[in-house]
């Protein structure tokens, strides 16, 4: 009897993730839901800047390597391509998303576009080398806010979620964590709804996952996690942000 | 002459474009080589207007016409700016309603018609610029042409078809004047 | 022949664009080229096609990256300003080898500058446009037929090389009407094998990327693209000679510009002065060839530009310096009259090379 098994939307390759990183969780989640919906074969992904970014050599369905923040556009145009046939989802980090990228973030929500993406908030530019993020909190160190972040200076971190629930457009909204089991549970629940959203021609679906950059926050793994009990959360707060369809059934 | 160079020039609002395109369209129907270049930019929202057109024999070359055979000067500050880049023995076209002044040059013909005058006159105010078109087509000795039925059914889309008549109309008193 | 019809520069392009089967275009508005975008919002629904006004230059280029992904005829189209916000995009397209087409018509720069014709991009154009090693296929159209003519060719030249073309046009191209023939020679897109549409479960992954943190591998990509770009080179180079046979001057001239200097041509003829024009149709593959060979007869070269001179370098690389290359320009959204050419020609003539 297989108890457990690799997902067949994930390659054999090893992963480059430093140890306590979640996004091998989250890569994993994201695979099983591709073979749950058995959806790998129409599936095309987009890989950002950032420490996600060789993520095209861990999915088995088709990538694309985008460019600095521009992925939603990338999707933008791979799910226009072929809208009935293509199943596109992006999978971006903080900076990525909510720095560079906004104006993209914001404008495929706002037109609701067809798509699906995973939106990794760790507080940190991880890749470069642990710089500030537009979701750093206030006060936290990093390379270049090695005093602390100071909100005078350089403003506050951006709740993505909450921003773009005050759109028109966007289809779902939701923020899930994974620094436990039961959390890990919700955000693959959440995951899945954000595809079958796609699948459904409900439109734009935005899951940001709360995860842990021990190497970047200079912490064990373990203190990664708790500390995004103790501090991520309760600033980036878990739950629905926005659920067009459930409301209306309601 | 192998080679003809229109000028358009007037306010914005005054049909300069169309009336390049209607000659335009006309070249093209009586199978000659043309090109129509409009001014762009800020000033197509009120302030002044011109438009290129050339039709040729000859496979047309720049198609800026800095130099016009024919000069079309629907208002004042049109034939203050062009007036002097009409070649010697050229024609200047001009809405004597909107033009009080004379034309300087003694080495040009000139034809001066009231043209706003007998568009409001006539019941079509917006068609001073057909009522000029059809004094030039008369002069040209074009007036008549098979092209000029053509060019109006084909600048005019189909479904302002009921402007058809009119415009002949204004062009009709055109050249007659 | 099939009926011409009048049309703008600017939507000759558009409807070439649909006849060559391009069915996804993104785009941003900017003068002077707007009618490309107004053209495709009117006609793209009506044949299942995508208009897409983005919100900036940027995603604009990166929708089209993502629509040649996939696989199919894809364009954007924008203005200098607009061009330089595609900078980005454009780097990407080369280093992962995606087939595209972008359309500059031209403006003056540099910064917001002017919304007149201007030529002010050439370096920007053949240079590449971005940052890395690469190049763009440059087409340059001197009427509305070629800009339709061009736009197809565009399309056919970027799927068979994997390469972005560019149409680089200006506002008086842009703008004119002048009749056209739609009776244009379109050959389908070939297969895509490298296309990311989904595996379907029948293959391997597909990717498209530029990221390649191995300096060998790196070096190695950059030497394949180059040997391809070399191909191009050879097969693809493009020129119109005009009363080149005797040419004791020769005038270098794209574009509008061309189109100026053949009537300054035309005027110095008559005048006796043995004067010629090499076009280039492709400014990137660079005719360098006719250029070189015209030093066996022409006693000087006059680049007609408008710009502070960039073409003029190229002019000058490829006749290895034999002759004297002269500039005669206007910049800033002005244009050349036929008469400062004539002035040129004449000055030339006289001088007999020696400026």
């Amino acid at each position: 009897m297989v108890v457990f098994d690799k997902p067949h939307a994930l390659t054999d390759v090893p992963m480059h993730y430093c140890p306590g990183c979640t996004h091998g969780i989250v890569h994993r989640l994201v695979a099983e839901v591709i073979d749950e919906l058995s959806i790998e074969g129409k599936t095309i992904g987009i890989a950002p800047v950032g420490c996600s970014v060789m993520a095209y050599n861990y999915f088995n369905c088709d990538m694309i390597e985008a460019a600095h923040g521009r992925a939603p556009a990338v999707a933008t145009g791979v799910k226009r391509a072929d809208p009935e046939n293509h199943i596109v989802f992006t999978y971006q980090g903080d900076g990525d998303l909510a720095s560079i990228g906004m104006a993209e973030t914001v404008h495929a929500a706002a037109r609701n576009e067809n798509i699906t993406i995973i939106f990794i908030n760790n507080a940190i530019y991880g890749m470069t080398g642990g710089q500030m993020a537009p979701t750093s909190l206030p006060g936290q160190v990093t390379q270049t806010s090695p005093y602390g972040r100071d909100p005078k200076l350089c403003g506050y971190p951006i709740r993505v979620c909450e921003m773009l629930s005050e759109l028109e457009g966007p289809e779902y909204l939701e923020r899930v964590t994974v620094n436990n089991v039961k959390n890990v549970k919700n955000a693959k629940k959440a995951i899945k709804k954000a595809f079958q959203n796609q699948i459904d021609g409900k439109g734009f679906s935005l899951v940001e996952v709360i995860s842990a950059c021990p190497t970047n926050w200079g912490m064990t793994p373990q203190a990664a996690l708790k500390w995004i009990d103790d501090k991520m959360i309760p600033y980036y707060p878990l739950g629905v942000y926005k659920d067009r369809s459930a409301k209306e059934a309601e | 002459m192998s080679t003809k160079q229109f000028l358009f020039s007037g306010f914005g609002g005054q049909g300069i474009l169309f009336a390049g395109k209607f000659l335009a369209y006309k070249g093209l129907t009586e199978e000659k080589q043309v090109s129509w270049l409009p001014s762009y930019g800020p000033e197509m929202r009120g302030g002044t207007a011109s438009c290129s057109v050339i039709v040729s024999d000859d496979p047309v070359g720049s198609p800026i016409v800095s130099n016009p055979d024919i000069l079309v000067a629907m208002n004042l500050p049109s034939l203050d700016r062009y007036e002097d880049s009409v070649v010697p023995g050229g024609m200047i076209f001009m809405d004597s309603t909107l033009i009080e002044r004379e034309v300087r040059r003694k080495d040009v013909k000139v034809f001066a018609v009231p043209a706003t005058a007998l568009a409001s006159e006539n019941g079509f105010p917006t068609l001073a610029n057909m009522i000029l078109m059809g004094k030039i087509l008369n002069e040209l000795g074009e007036f008549g042409a098979e092209g000029v039925d053509a060019a109006l059914r084909k600048v005019i889309s189909a479904k302002h078809a009921d402007m058809l008549e009119v415009n002949f109309k204004a062009m009709k008193i055109g050249a007659d004047h | 022949m099939a009926d011409k019809v009048l049309m703008k520069g600017n939507e000759a392009i558009a409807e070439a664009a649909i006849l060559a089967g391009c069915r996804h275009y993104f785009g941003y508005p900017i003068t002077p080229q707007t009618e490309v975008a107004a053209y495709m919002a009117k006609r793209m629904p009506k044949i299942g096609g995508t208009f897409l006004q983005a919100e900036s230059e940027i995603a604009a280029i990166n929708m089209v990256y993502g629509v040649a992904s996939a696989g199919y005829r894809v364009m954007t189209s924008s203005s200098s300003p607009g061009i330089s916000l595609k900078g980005e995009g454009l780097s990407y397209l080369a280093g992962a080898d995606l087939p595209a087409l972008v359309v500059n018509v031209q403006r003056g720069g540099p910064g917001l500058g002017g919304i007149q014709p201007s030529q002010s991009d050439y370096f920007q154009a053949t240079r590449g446009g971005g940052h890395g090693d690469y190049h763009m296929i440059v087409l340059a159209p001197a009427s509305v037929q070629e800009m339709a003519e061009l736009t197809v060719k565009g399309f056919e030249l970027a799927d068979k090389y994997r390469m972005t073309s560019m149409i680089l046009a200006d506002g008086t191209m842009g703008q004119m009407m002048e009749p056209v023939a739609l009776d244009l020679d379109i050959k389908p897109a070939p297969e895509k094998p490298w296309a990311t549409r989904g595996t379907g479960m029948k293959r391997p992954h597909n990717i498209i990327n530029s990221l390649s943190l191995v300096p060998e591998e790196l070096e190695q990509l950059n030497l394949e693209r180059y040997e391809r770009y070399h191909i191009v080179e050879e097969n693809e180079t493009r020129f119109e000679e005009y009363m080149m046979d005797d040419a004791e001057i020769c005038i270098a001239a794209f574009g509008i510009a061309a189109r100026v200097s053949k009537n300054a041509i035309n005027a110095a003829r008559k005048e006796g002065i043995k004067v010629g024009m090499i076009r280039p149709i492709t400014l990137w593959p660079f005719p360098k060839a006719p250029f070189l060979k015209a030093t066996e007869h022409v006693k000087t070269f006059i680049s007609v530009e408008l710009s502070m001179g960039q073409m003029i370098e190229d002019v000058r690389l490829a006749t290895e310096c034999r002759a004297p290359v002269l500039l005669c320009n206007r910049v800033g959204g002005m244009i050349p009259s036929p008469d400062q050419v004539l002035d040129s020609i004449r000055k030339a003539s006289k001088n007999g090379g020696n400026d």
